[in-house]
């Protein structure tokens, strides 16, 4: 974006907001095991908060992702996924069986455990490709 | 042209409402969907997954394959999307 909407209001409300919205990510993608919740819903409001920063400050603004960065994100998610999966057949499970990780816990927490890892993979891929999306779509805009 | 392509859709519309009719009501509990492993999750899907949101418990752990497949195509989905609408402004000449 090569324009920003930015205006000393504007900055210092989404200042105000952006680390809030990235706690709650955070926490519904945590807390998804326990309440309405999960990876994708909790990548979202996470790629919310990148977007709005993008609108608010451009793409120079402070900790903004590129979209290559987003690109390895949306890939690292996957291969999280893929990667816990893959944990159970090299300790004598199924492939996506969560009850085969060594954790000394019970059966249900090792399995919670599981599904958290593989729900951080899903949030890190929605995240990317939501920020690769709205770069893709300004950029086309701004070129066209 | 778009009057022709109209009697596929009515035609399709029609065979959608008719099929319909023959829909299990909501929340029966003989239905299809109710009967086959849904008893399970519900009633060992908590000490099995040890998620208290019983969604979760389905999404990402018995039907954890499901879930990756889904990943994926969103992945995929992103990556499409990013090379089609960027590719002007990063100067590939071939379109």
């Amino acid at each position: 974006m090569n324009f920003a909407f930015g205006s000393p209001a504007l900055d210092a409300a989404s200042r105000l907001m952006t680390p809030f919205i990235l706690m709650f990510g955070a926490y519904v993608v945590m807390h998804g095991h326990d309440s309405p919740g999960g990876g994708f819903q909790g990548g979202v409001i996470i790629a919310a908060c990148v977007i709005l920063v993008r609108l608010v400050r451009g793409r120079a603004g402070g900790w903004n992702l590129s979209p290559e960065t987003a690109l390895a994100l949306t890939c690292a998610g996957v291969g999280i996924f893929v990667g816990v999966g893959l944990l159970g057949p090299i300790f004598g499970g199924n492939f996506l069986d969560y009850a085969a990780l060594p954790l000394s816990l019970k059966a249900g927490e090792v399995r919670a455990v599981g599904s958290l890892a593989i729900e951080i993979g899903v949030a890190l891929t929605v995240t990317g490709v939501l920020t690769l999306v709205f770069d893709a779509l300004v950029e086309a805009r701004n070129d066209g | 042209m778009v009057r022709l392509s109209l009697i596929p859709f009515l035609a399709l519309g029609a065979i959608l409402v008719a099929a319909a009719g023959g829909l299990p009501p909501v929340g029966d509990p003989e239905s299809p969907p109710a009967t086959h492993v849904s008893p399970r999750y519900i009633m060992f899907g908590h000490e099995e997954t040890g998620a208290a949101n019983l969604v979760t418990g389905v999404l990402a752990d018995y039907r954890s394959y499901d879930t990756l497949g889904e990943t994926t195509v969103i992945c995929v989905a992103g990556l499409a999307c990013w090379l089609i609408l960027g590719s002007r402004s990063r100067g590939d000449k071939e379109r």
